[in-house]
């Protein structure tokens, strides 16, 4: 739903990256999205292949996506557990004191450029 | 084909929340809505205080219109509680689909469904936990934060976070300090640990202590929304 909003936001950020490391062009940037972030990968995809065509650095650069696990704490047990199986309920000792500990991440992890 | 680089941008880190945050107060603001995201343990006295708290406001102004939207565990007993109150109050539950916490995007449809361009003041009784939705910014202008008195004066020590975020803190229950071994200095002090600027109110829904204090502050924010 928001994708395309994040989408203009990821290209300035790599537009500003870009800029820094004094490169023009970009073949490829690297996204770590969490599970439970609500971002949907296909439909981003299909807006950075509308957006990009926007902004000369990034016109040619494929988006990648790495996942990063949702991980809930449950302060009653202090274990672990995976948040998409189980969700609020820790499966352990059935406590919701329970809180997503990864899982709610959207960032740039790298651009590749051409070698100079 | 050349040969790639690799640029590191770990740096440039955001999350998706923050943006849809942005939007939900545009269009607040666009409404001339004040949002209130109110976080507290269980049974710490948000929905009293909510009830009390809007009785108070339409007294002061019969014609302020007001939105609840209802996170807590109880949601449905406390919608209906809401409801009674008549007037130009209106609410809805949200449901968070076993979140544990309300996040930006939840408050954005809820907006949307609810409808909420006349609004004056939108209340949001966040998920009653103290560690979730300190994190989460929904995009409300305003995070109160209630701790009431049986909770103890040690709670801003427990659980940093959500002291450090709040703009007011709201001890609540205060009628019930003689039998709690509360410490008014005591309480006061660890909050300022954690947050030097936040506004600190005593108050009793049950008695009204503290409450003309509470919605004068509150009033003078909707003056400036
Ligand atoms: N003594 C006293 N009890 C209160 C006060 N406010 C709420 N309570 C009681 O605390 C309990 C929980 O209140 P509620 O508003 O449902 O808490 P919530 O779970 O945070 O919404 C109820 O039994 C209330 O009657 C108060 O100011 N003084
Ligand atoms: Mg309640
Ligand atoms: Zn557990």
């Amino acid at each position: 739903m928001h994708e395309l909003g994040v989408v203009f936001y990821v290209i300035k950020d790599v537009a500003n990256v870009a800029v820094e490391n004094k490169v023009s062009t970009v073949n490829s940037v690297t996204l770590e999205i969490g599970e439970v972030s609500g971002i949907v990968h296909d439909y981003l995809i299909d807006c950075w292949n509308w957006a990009r065509k926007k902004e000369p650095c990034v016109e040619n650069a494929e988006l990648k996506i790495e996942t990063i696990d949702a991980v809930t704490f449950c302060e009653n047990c202090e274990k672990n557990y995976p948040t998409v199986a189980y969700g609020k309920i820790c499966p352990h000792c059935g406590s919701d004191k329970t809180y997503l500990v990864t899982g709610n991440e959207f960032m740039i992890k790298e651009i590749a450029v051409p070698e100079d | 084909m050349a040969n790639v680089r690799i640029i590191d941008v770990h740096q440039g880190v955001f999350e998706a929340n923050d943006l849809v945050a942005a939007e939900v107060r545009a269009i607040n603001k666009n409404n001339g809505t004040f949002m209130l995201n109110v976080m507290a343990s269980p049974g710490s006295g948000k929905t009293t205080l909510l009830m009390a708290t809007l009785k108070e406001l339409i007294k002061i102004n019969p014609e302020i219109k007001i939105g609840v939207m209802e996170a807590d565990i109880d949601a449905s007993v406390d919608a209906e509680k809401i409801a009674t109150l008549g007037g130009n109050v209106r609410s809805i539950q949200v449901h968070t689909g076993g979140e544990c916490a309300m996040d930006a995007q939840m408050a954005l449809e809820a907006i949307n469904e609810f409808d909420t361009k006349d609004l004056d003041l939108l209340i949001l009784e966040n998920v009653g936990n103290l560690v979730c939705p300190a994190e989460t910014d929904t995009g409300a202008d305003c995070k109160v934060v209630l701790l009431s008195v049986p909770e103890g004066d040690d709670k801003p020590l427990k659980y940093p976070l959500m002291f450090e975020v709040a703009n007011i803190v709201l001890i609540t229950k205060i009628d019930t300090m003689s039998f709690f071994n509360f410490d008014r200095e005591a309480v006061v002090k660890n909050i300022r640990m954690r947050n030097p600027n936040a506004s600190i109110i005593f108050l009793s829904a049950k008695t009204g202590e503290g409450m003309t204090e509470w919605t004068n502050y509150l009033v003078s924010k909707l003056i400036t929304a």
